[in-house]
């Protein structure tokens, strides 16, 4: 098989290294490779689409009328890493997420960090993630974001670096799951070569992580159930899989209601109370008496009952001032607040535009940076320095003066590349890797590997599934 | 379970029913329209349309009745918004609705019948393409009862999707038989005629039966035997007997699950009451068209006790 290089880019190739010899993590896959029949590859790409489309793992995309459900692309190539590289990249999340809960109990709390002058208020005073509802109120368990997304890039052998905290409802586990079983059905003898870690048992590990961070008085079944926006919704296939694997309910807003200071929902035999709400539904929409008063989605009174203690919700309302962009380059020293650790993982060196010498130094390097909203996802939004015209480098540098605080900008990085499967041949794409991480009262569980998205245009750093990227599993090896 | 969830299962197992007997519906009808002159055939047509209750909005778009015409409107009509594309839509968006309260292995099934079929039914249905389409839909119905059959917890879901299997081909079958009523009463003039045969096997044919009705009856054919056959005999599948045979005992396991029985087993005993039990010529003595009807209404009532009773909607 040929490899094509990408142009100028001094690049870390996951498997070939920056020299075209094959690392570590590669040797047994590459040497499998090497013994395979081209044709039949070519077969196996394709087969692979079908898998797909027959188990229903779509997505919706939002603004595309006509397209209702698309499938992600599923690259299969495997992403590849060591267990020396993953035991050092999990005790880095795991530090991380400690740090994000005891922040967010700080910050509904007592606000030490910033009495102690590290985080400046006004960040989350007039931020919408930040809900005034939650102050003083503590979660059952103590635990606020249950399940994390930490988005990592890969610059070098050694070096991840956090792109993104996921604190209010990371999405992408499905893909993680499925990829894993569409790559044992294709390439079984691969397994057998090979000792990549199981994550089959996440939806177990997750329907037990949110039991135990049950409420005091509930039975010793706590009865779990997923809130899901509806059939509509672009992760709605993520919400049904998770439930259908947690062998726990799946709720939309017009099954629940509040009867007699519980959370219930409408079951064949009445009404029934729910324990602990999965929610994959966004804080404003939770609760039209609280938030947003046209929401359909959400269960009116839901926050009282939660504020009494009747239900845990998770993730909890008002996590979301956690993984907001601006609160995201003060991390570093959060995570040493509360941990008292120097942080095992590295922020991307981040700008905040609301300060002036930054706003200065971006508008000086328009065109060598990354620009992003504050409060953005999914890739919308957002300026690739490098990438862009002229026009829309004028278009970005009026925005950011206008209203310098609702953007960060970031370096574009050499960002780590690892083979795509093409026509053509392996050849190198650019990809990013979200971990999923589960928190309860009894500690904190990083899955091994996570969802690995591929940016499937050649060059291309954007990875999101909403403007053409793709997936690859992801294995880290039992070695 | 869920209320919404058993209601999204109830429609999904009644659509894909009805989308099996429109299939079977329309082949009967097209090998009449192929073994008959024009007007046979219009004439046919018409009461297949009359069947599904498509005839008024079939008239709105059409003015003749050529079995292009008619097949390509009650599979795929734009304008049709009970074709079977339409119902077959309506069972998987009832089975995504309701994706973790039914197997992989059903939900395969829906999810693939739907694919081939949408493929299928995406260009003007060719008659050469016909039985092609037909059988695809028929085959997707099947599969999936035969899935649920075999992949499925018999619990709370089980018997919703039973009820609606059972709910709507008990109403299909007494709709087929309604619409040609005329035809089996014994005291037809023309008993016996080339005709009468020909659209009696019609009969058989829309509900799958001629080969059962052959079997028990040796060669025989006779509007009273047929008729016992579709109403009365608990062997055959598609009998209202037998449909609601299988409505008693999902009912009855509905009862043991909750430890209770409501109004909807009071109106199915009722209705069960007017069926089981009676000869085919008290029923023929009291009027088919009559009876058929009174069944129609009350198994109707039946379909809307069970969703009240089990919380369908808030």
């Amino acid at each position: 098989m040929g490899i094509m290089s990408a142009q100028g880019l001094v690049q870390f190739d996951e498997m070939h290294g920056r020299d075209s010899s094959v690392t570590p993590a590669y040797q047994e896959y590459e040497k499998w490779l090497s013994e395979q029949d081209d044709r039949w590859l070519q077969r196996k790409a394709q087969e692979a689409e079908g898998f797909f489309r027959r188990t229903g793992i779509t997505f919706n995309v939002y603004g595309e009328g006509d397209a209702e459900e698309r499938l992600i692309p599923f690259d299969m190539v495997p992403r590849i890493i060591t267990g020396g590289e993953w035991r050092r990249l999990s005790r880095g999340i795991e530090q991380r997420v400690r740090a994000l809960n005891a922040f967010l109990h700080d910050l509904y709390h007592r606000q030490e960090i910033i009495r102690s002058g590290r985080l400046p208020e006004r960040l989350f005073r007039h931020n919408p993630a930040w809900l005034p509802e939650m102050v003083g109120f503590t979660p059952p368990g103590g635990v606020y974001t249950h399940i994390v997304g930490i988005d990592l890039v890969r610059t070098g052998p050694d070096e991840f670096l956090v792109l993104e905290d996921n604190a209010r409802t990371p999405s992408g586990v499905s893909y993680m799951l499925e990829n894993r079983e569409t790559m044992m059905a294709m390439f079984p003898e691969l397994f057998a070569r090979l000792n990549v870690r199981p994550i089959s048992d996440y939806p177990r590990r997750l329907a037990k992580s949110l039991a135990s961070c049950a409420p005091a008085n509930s039975s010793e079944m706590p009865v779990v159930a997923v809130l899901t926006p509806g059939i509509y919704n672009s992760a709605y296939f993520e919400h049904a899989f998770l439930a259908d694997q947690m062998g726990a309910e799946l709720v939309e807003g017009s099954d629940l209601r509040v009867v007699n200071g519980k959370v219930q929902m409408r079951t064949t035999r009445g009404y029934r109370p729910i324990d602990v709400l999965y929610r994959r539904v966004d804080d404003e929409f939770l609760d039209p008496l609280t938030f947003n008063p046209d929401s359909l989605l959400g269960v009116p009174g839901i926050m009282d009952v939660y504020r009494a203690g009747g239900i845990t919700i998770a993730n909890a309302p008002g996590t979301g001032i956690a993984d907001d962009k601006a609160i995201y380059s003060f991390m570093p020293e959060i995570v040493e607040f509360y941990t008292g650790e120097k942080p095992l993982l590295q922020n991307v060196k981040t700008w905040r535009c609301a300060d002036p010498d930054s706003l200065k130094y971006v508008l000086e390097n328009l065109s060598d940076l990354v620009v992003k909203e504050v409060h953005g996802s999914g890739g919308y939004g957002m300026l690739i320095g490098p990438a862009a015209s002229k026009r829309e480098l004028e278009k970005f540098r009026e925005k950011l003066l206008s209203g310098p605080d609702n953007y960060i900008a970031q370096p574009t990085l050499a960002l780590s590349t690892v083979p795509v499967f093409t026509k053509a041949g392996l050849a190198p794409r650019h990809v990013d890797l979200r971990p999923f991480v589960l928190a309860s009262p009894n500690g904190i569980e990083v899955t091994p590997g996570g969802l690995t998205r591929v940016a499937l245009k050649k060059g291309s750093l954007v990875v999101n599934s909403s403007q053409g990227g793709g997936t690859k599993d992801s294995w880290v090896l039992d070695d | 379970m869920l209320g919404r969830v058993a209601n999204g299962i109830f429609w999904m197992y009644r659509y894909l029913e009805r989308a099996e007997n429109t299939a079977r519906l329309l082949a009967a009808g097209h090998r009449m329209a192929m073994t008959r002159g024009a007007d046979a055939a219009s004439e046919e047509w018409r009461s297949v349309l009359t069947t599904l209750g498509l005839l008024q909005s079939y008239e709105a778009h059409y003015n003749d009745f050529s079995s292009a015409h008619v097949c390509d409107f009650v599979l795929r009509g734009k304008d049709n918004p009970e074709s079977v594309l339409a119902m077959i839509e309506g069972a998987r968006l009832n089975a995504r609705m309701c994706r973790s309260a039914i197997t992989l292995e059903v939900w395969e099934a829906v999810n693939e019948g739907w694919m081939s079929q949408r493929e299928l039914l995406q260009r003007p249905v060719r008659i050469t393409g016909l039985w092609q389409v037909l059988s695809s839909i028929r085959r997707e119905s099947t599969l999936v009862r035969g899935a649920t059959h075999d992949s499925m917890l018999r619990n709370e879901i089980y018997c919703f999707a039973r009820a609606g299997t059972f709910i709507e081909r008990a109403d299909n079958t007494a709709r087929i038989l309604d619409v040609k009523y005329y035809l089996l009463l014994p005291s037809l003039a023309y008993v016996g005629s080339a005709l009468d045969t020909g659209q009696w096997e019609n009969i058989l044919r829309s509900l799958s039966g001629e080969r059962a009705y052959r079997w028990l009856n040796a060669g025989r054919m006779d509007s009273r035997s047929i008729a016992e056959l579709v109403i009365l005999d608990e062997r055959f599948p598609r009998s209202l007997v037998f449909s609601y045979a299988a409505l008693r005992e999902t009912l009855a396991a509905l009862a043991r699950l909750h430890g209770t029985e409501g109004p909807a087993h009071e109106l199915m005993r009722l209705a069960d009451q007017q069926l089981t039990g009676r000869s085919i010529d008290a029923i023929f003595d009291s009027g088919l068209h009559e009876f058929l009807l009174a069944f129609i209404s009350r198994n109707r009532d039946v379909a809307s006790s069970i969703a009240e009773q089990y919380r369908f909607t808030a």
